[in-house]
């Protein structure tokens, strides 16, 4: 063999190791990463009111979710997890409907704006995102309380809306800049209502934004503790953030927890999986 | 051409419902943390709330160690973070977004669950809940936030710069250092404000993680608005303001690194 062809393959041979040692690096972390979630889990899967203590095998705490009834101990299941449930996705869709009607509308508006007023309120849509939730979650409840306004599922509500609209406001933004910027006067001209040409012509375009501007709002909505806890008042309203947490200070954890979170992280690996595929084909359709 | 102004200006109209929804629910109430900082229970101005924080050595000592815990995660998450990205947006894998999405996903379980998950196993392996394990969650939580926008920049890089460089005769660490670091500084900003201001502003996860051992500023200001009861609000609203202050500076640090970077692309 040449020393050519020997370097050649010592070459390659490192390329291997280094190519393999990298994607090591990533499976370390992601085993790191996901970890807990595992644990979560497997944790599922056992009885014992304890996180952490495994008592067997066991599907109980799945059929405990589902029944609402704890058949060994003989008792409900906390019936405030099941409101905690509701009121998270009854404020997750609101918020995230009005943030997507509000910010649309927004986005048109400061696109049809001139520079200097767009710049300013570009600056002041920014503040929720920039804002970390305390300080969100502060003022407004500050607010709240020099209005006089007594906190609860309305306060909340308004509390998602101011940290859900500044996003879809920057997804709807790039369609109107890469839209035709006639079309809409267009429409006017041959004879339609501003209505209709906001329904028939300026929404269809702006639809894509749209929605991964709810999608994201929906997110941050079932996400966030901060902002819900300096909002929801004392009556009792709870979303799953935050009675976790208030579950967590108590010393124990709902075990149900563990199945319902299993299954939500279950299904939302499910659909990215289906629409990895799906991009996927539709990007081989493009190829060929 | 008068019809088309009108149409414009009225088009304009529509983010009025906004802009008024921004001016009650965001600057009013930033405001109002300004009122409640510099006033006494009563609404008479002062400002003892400031004096009384700098002269409680627990308080300033608190804000000190928060900034501190902070900072040590942001550079723990770029050391943790930076190869990750650097390795995923340089590898050609089949489905390099595949990657990206794993590291994301964890996300999406809520974020105090996973916390709690993330003591459950400091308890399995008989670790103690101190600062290792406030450090080891805080990166845990934050560091898809360092990863992402790096992961981004490297993705949008131009390869055919690297492969210039290398007919140019760069080495392999002139080739990243002079210029795959340099193009991936806009995405390190970026990462290092997305996990620094939530660290320093964190008020939940360090309870959980240590077991209520230690105290970070966010639940120092949490503290007075829940147990202090309303006369503890306007000291709040001090802290709160420092707290703002700080996140402030940071951002505006970001968004200058933007301005730069943008010459930069420009020129």
């Amino acid at each position: 063999m040449s020393s050519a062809q020997l370097e050649a393959r010592r070459r390659s041979r490192q390329l291997m190791a280094k190519r393999i040692g990298g994607q090591a690096y990533l499976w370390l972390l992601l085993i790191l990463l996901y970890a807990p979630i595992l644990l979560i889990f497997i944790f599922s899967f056992t009885q014992s009111k304890v996180f952490g203590n495994w008592t067997g095998f066991t599907f109980h705490l799945y059929e405990n979710l589902f029944t609402g009834y704890d058949s060994t101990a003989q008792v409900r299941v906390d019936p405030n997890l099941y409101r905690a449930i509701f009121f998270t996705v009854v404020i997750a869709i609101g918020a995230a409907t009005i943030a997507t009607l509000l910010g649309t509308l927004a986005a048109i508006g400061l696109f049809n704006m001139r520079s200097r007023a767009r710049k300013s309120i570009t600056f002041l849509n920014s503040i929720p995102m920039i804002n970390p939730d305390i300080l969100t979650g502060i003022s407004l409840f500050l607010l709240f309380v020099f209005l006089g306004i007594s906190r609860g599922l309305g306060t909340v509500l308004i509390a998602h809306v101011v940290f859900c609209t500044p996003y879809v406001v920057l997804s709807v933004m790039p369609r109107l800049t890469q839209m035709n910027p006639n079309l809409y006067e267009a429409a006017l001209d041959l004879g339609a209502t501003p209505a209709q040409a906001l329904w028939k012509v300026m929404l269809p375009e702006l639809k894509p934004g749209m929605i991964s501007g709810f999608i994201l709002a929906l997110t941050l909505s079932i996400d966030d503790f901060g902002v819900t806890f300096f909002t929801k008042g004392s009556n009792g309203l709870e979303t799953l953030s935050t009675f976790i947490y208030a579950d967590a200070r108590k010393g124990g954890l709902t075990p149900e927890l563990r199945p319902l979170f299993s299954l939500i992280f279950l299904t939302i690996l499910v659909l990215l999986i289906i629409m990895n595929i799906r991009t996927n084909k539709q990007m081989n359709q493009n190829k060929k | 051409m008068s019809k088309l102004t009108e149409i414009a200006s009225a088009r304009r109209t529509w983010a009025w419902p906004y802009v008024l929804f921004l001016v009650l629910f965001v600057v009013l109430p930033l405001l109002l943390i300004l009122y409640y900082a510099f006033t006494t229970p009563g609404g008479d101005f002062t400002i003892q709330n400031f004096i009384k924080f700098f002269h409680t050595s627990e308080a300033v000592n608190t804000l000190i160690y928060s900034m501190a815990i902070a900072f040590i995660t942001t550079v723990i998450c770029l050391l943790l973070g930076y190869p990750a990205a650097y390795i995923m947006a340089m590898a050609d894998f089949k489905t390099p977004q595949v990657m990206a999405l794993l590291f994301i996903l964890p996300m999406w379980i809520n974020f105090l669950l996973r916390t709690i998950a993330t003591v459950e196993l400091f308890n399995m392996f008989g670790l103690p809940l101190g600062e290792g394990a406030l450090l080891f969650g805080m990166c845990y939580d934050y560091l898809p936030f360092m990863i992402y926008p790096i992961y981004n920049t490297l993705q949008k890089m131009d390869r055919s710069l690297i492969e210039a460089a290398q007919d140019l005769g760069a080495s392999k660490a002139n080739v990243f250092t002079k210029v795959v670091l340099p193009l991936s500084v806009p995405g390190i900003y970026s990462g290092i404000v997305m996990v620094f201001m939530p660290t320093v502003s964190t008020f939940a996860i360090a309870e959980l993680l240590t077991h209520n051992k230690i105290t970070l500023f966010g639940s120092l200001i949490q503290r007075s608005f829940g147990e202090g009861g309303i006369a503890m609000w306007n000291y709040g609203a001090a802290l709160s303001l420092i707290m703002l202050i700080i996140i402030a500076a940071t951002s505006f640090f970001d968004q200058e690194r933007d301005h730069d970077a943008q010459k930069g692309g420009l020129l």
